[in-house]
């Protein structure tokens, strides 16, 4: 176990935006002068299946997956997919997750349920989970569709970076038009 | 100036800076990027080809007129590829020539997980397979020159894992001064016949040897000794796992993966107490060593298929007694989690036509792409699927083994750009043949499964210029197909009655449902209809629409003692219509 490098895990449905939110990851990193890794999976995945990104960042990364165990944050885009990964994390990880629900194949054809009691499974194995509204910060921000960057806000509070870097980081990655949204709800997040 | 790049993007970055001319490919995950980036440099002439096959002998050419080329696909590709791969190996190169593979180990995205280091082997050419982006970039650029060196193609290998993950690269400029590209006169050696060839294959043993020799003081084969207990031999991704897992132990990290260093390899071999090969998929470099009389630990404990991990060499070494076991993690929540398997797209042109497929009770021999998700349920459609192009080849074996009141029931199902890329020789074989069989070409104009790329039929080329269309009814009547007819298959009672007609006619026929893939972007190449919701007091629960298994209908299961209603999410419907024509009572409408 490497206690050098800092080990995140960003989870969710394909379509849900999670490679930006990863890439604004990894770029903030970079900015701040650490060495870093991400990996995720492309074609399949992205036709609405399970999608897990892994981001590492310290100052010498080697393994571009984060080793079984050793996930310091979850940042979950959909409660199912959160609880799905919770075992890739060492014990006292922190977990952020949105509050929002995504019915997979099966509970679509009724034929099996939405499973309930996923936000207490999870607060009962993490003693660090924050659960965000992120549709309801978002559409305060401006924008329904900045969830994701409310999130990143509340995701930014567990790592050691500066305020200036993520707002860089946001710049370079954000289209222009969506930027002023998008600061507003990193903020929103920031601030929870 | 340093960036953060995806592995594909480091290689298309390294041949713009090796002075890489000509770039030609044919999509496939993970490789499709490459030529996605190499087109963002207006140095690289960078297109789309029908198929790998073409892709490299596009490529050959423009080695042979003297630039510097490079041909990537993934691992499926070099099958294709291999034709022309083995007698290039004969010919040697003109300009630089780089061949980049990806590797799909886990099979995230393919049909099967074949090591291309072995193509290497077979075809007699160097492999070089990078670690990480700036070994992807760097490893580039030596392959150019490698290449003009030994007067051979280069092999880069890359893997999902290398291709789609990112890290940091240090950018660099473009190389200049190569030679200008020119006609050059050379028969004996670029003319293949027999006895031209006799004299090239000794040639190519030679170069064998001397890249081994080469490889044994490359500075891509890296010895790094730490403690001396333990050594072990990797590549690629592995190396980097290695070092997570084991940080103490001696490495040789191999750049070269084909031929390897024999020297360095004895070397390393005797400066350390045991020798373990870790490498994925196939024991490669480990029945080598071995052969060279070395004593070696690999496959005993290192898993043969699917992709290595930090945790799975862990365990391994663990079970050698090397490692301690893991440490526990919080575990699993005791829930029963349901599974989300990969769907067709809200919209998507294919659903309506593996419904009737199904209704009809047809055997789908089916293909790559998007639609093989067809055999999933509630769909259930597809019977077969082996190789790109195979669907109607494979129909058409089939339908000969089959008394006449079952052949009706063979339908091939492919898509355009998978038709364009070995379909229509086997279209070509059933009409020639006459195989009663009906062939189901989905049109959605784009190759879509791999992040919707142009091919021949879709009117453009890579860099987005308007270029000629193949038509594809046309190609068909051409290839001796006399009964061909198209449907727009969100009209589901059109696409049926051709469906059936076709199926009942004893003699070889197309049917193409033409409908743009719903992700192209572009207005004017898909339109978006108006979307449609459930009169909840019309709907009686028959659960109809949602055989289509369409992820924007959701079924609301109702309180004890009433019905369940569907449910349409007005975020995700794209106003198909294919299940509004299912519904017996009128329960689905236009929201407006």
């Amino acid at each position: 176990m490497n206690s050098q490098i800092t080990n995140i895990l960003l989870v969710g449905v394909g379509g849900q935006g999670i490679l930006l939110a990863s890439e604004i990851l990894s770029e903030a990193f970079m900015l701040a002068g650490h060495d870093v890794k991400k990996s995720e999976i492309h074609g399949m995945s992205q036709r609405g299946g399970s999608v897990v990104s892994h981001v590492r960042f310290g100052s010498q990364v080697f393994s571009p997956v984060v080793p079984e165990g050793e996930g310091d944050i979850l940042f979950g885009f959909e409660l199912l997919e959160t609880c799905r990964y919770l075992p890739l994390l060492r014990p006292g990880a922190s977990v952020i997750a949105n509050d929002f629900r995504i019915p997979p194949p099966s509970v679509l054809l009724g034929q099996a349920l939405y499973p309930e009691g996923l936000v207490e499974s999870i607060r009962s194995q993490v003693s660090d989970f924050l659960l965000v509204d992120g549709l309801k910060l978002a559409s305060e921000a401006g924008n329904p569709r900045a969830a994701n960057t409310v999130l990143l806000g509340a995701v930014s509070n567990r790592l050691p970076l500066p305020e200036e870097i993520w707002l860089r980081a946001l710049e370079k990655m954000v289209p222009k038009k969506a930027l002023d949204i998008n600061i507003k709800a990193f903020a929103l997040g920031r601030s929870l | 100036m340093k960036e953060i790049l995806s592995g594909n993007e480091a290689i298309a970055r390294g041949a713009f800076e090796a002075g890489c001319r000509v770039a030609s490919a044919y999509p496939g995950t993970p490789s499709t990027e490459i030529l996605e980036n190499a087109c963002t440099y207006p140095e690289i002439d960078a297109s789309w080809a029908p198929n790998e096959k073409v892709a490299l002998e596009v490529a050959i050419g423009a080695s042979f007129g003297g630039a510097r080329s490079m041909a990537c696909m993934k691992h499926v590709g070099v099958n294709v590829a291999a034709d022309p791969l083995f007698t290039l190996s004969y010919t040697g190169v003109g300009g630089g020539l780089v061949l980049v593979v990806a590797d799909d180990p886990e099979m995230h995205s393919s049909q099967d997980e074949q090591d291309s280091r072995n193509y290497a082997r077979f075809a007699k050419v160097p492999m070089l397979e990078p670690a990480d982006s700036m070994e992807c970039k760097e490893y580039t650029r030596m392959a150019f020159e490698l290449s003009e060196q030994f007067d051979t193609p280069v092999m880069l290998r890359s893997c999902t894992r290398i291709s789609h993950g990112k890290s940091i690269v240090e950018m660099g400029e473009r190389i200049t001064g190569l030679p200008e590209p020119k006609l050059v006169k050379n028969p004996a050696k670029l003319v293949m016949l027999p006895g031209n060839a006799r004299v090239r294959h000794p040639l190519v043993e030679e170069r064998t040897v001397r890249l081994s020799e080469y490889g044994d003081v490359s500075q891509l084969n890296r010895v790094e000794y730490r403690q001396k207990r333990i050594g072990v031999i990797c590549c690629g991704v592995t190396y980097q796992y290695v070092r997570e897992v084991l940080p103490d132990v001696s490495t040789l990290k191999l750049g070269m993966v084909y031929p390897l260093p024999k020297q360095l390899i004895a070397e390393f071999a005797a400066q350390v107490e045991r020798l373990f090969v870790v490498e994925e998929l196939d024991p490669f470099i480990e029945d080598q060593v071995r052969a060279l009389g070395i004593a070696v630990t690999g496959k005993e404990i290192i898993p043969l298929c699917g992709e290595l991990s930090p945790g799975r060499i862990r365990t391994a070494f663990a079970s050698a007694g090397i490692t301690p076991p893991k440490t526990a993690s919080p575990g699993a929540t005791n829930l029963a989690l349901p599974p989300r398997p990969p769907n067709m797209c809200p919209g998507c042109p294919h659903r309506g036509v593996f419904y009737l497929l199904n209704r009809a009770n047809a055997y789908v021999t089916g293909d790559i792409g998007c639609y093989t998700l067809g055999f999933m349920p509630p769909l259930n459609a597809m019977d077969t699927c082996v190789c790109m192009g195979a669907s109607i080849s494979n129909g058409s074996g089939i339908v000969r083994v089959l008394p006449p009141e079952e052949q009706r029931r063979i339908v091939a199902v492919i898509g355009d750009s998978t038709f364009l890329h070995t379909g229509v020789n086997s279209l070509m074989e059933m009409a020639w043949n006459r195989s009663p069989a009906t062939v189901l070409i989905l049109d959605n104009r784009i190759t879509a499964m791999t992040g919707r790329q142009e091919n021949p039929a879709s009117g453009f080329t890579l860099d987005g210029e308007a270029a000629p269309q193949v038509s594809i009814p046309d190609l068909c009547r051409a290839l001796g197909i006399r009964h061909v007819r198209e449907v727009d298959p969100y009209d589901l009672e059109a696409t049926k009655r051709a469906l059936d007609e076709e199926m009942n006619r004893p003699e070889p026929s197309v049917v193409i449902t033409t409908r743009a893939c719903c992700l192209i972007k572009g207005e004017d190449r898909f339109e978006k209809g108006t979307m449609l919701r459930v009169d909840q007091d019309a709907c009686t629960g028959c659960k109809a629409c949602l055989r289509i298994g369409c992820p924007a209908i959701e079924w609301q299961p109702a309180p004890e003692g009433k019905k369940g209603k569907a449910f349409i999410d007005p975020l995700l419907c794209t106003g198909c219509t294919v299940c509004l024509q299912l519904c017996k009572f009128n329960a689905i409408g236009r929201a407006v």
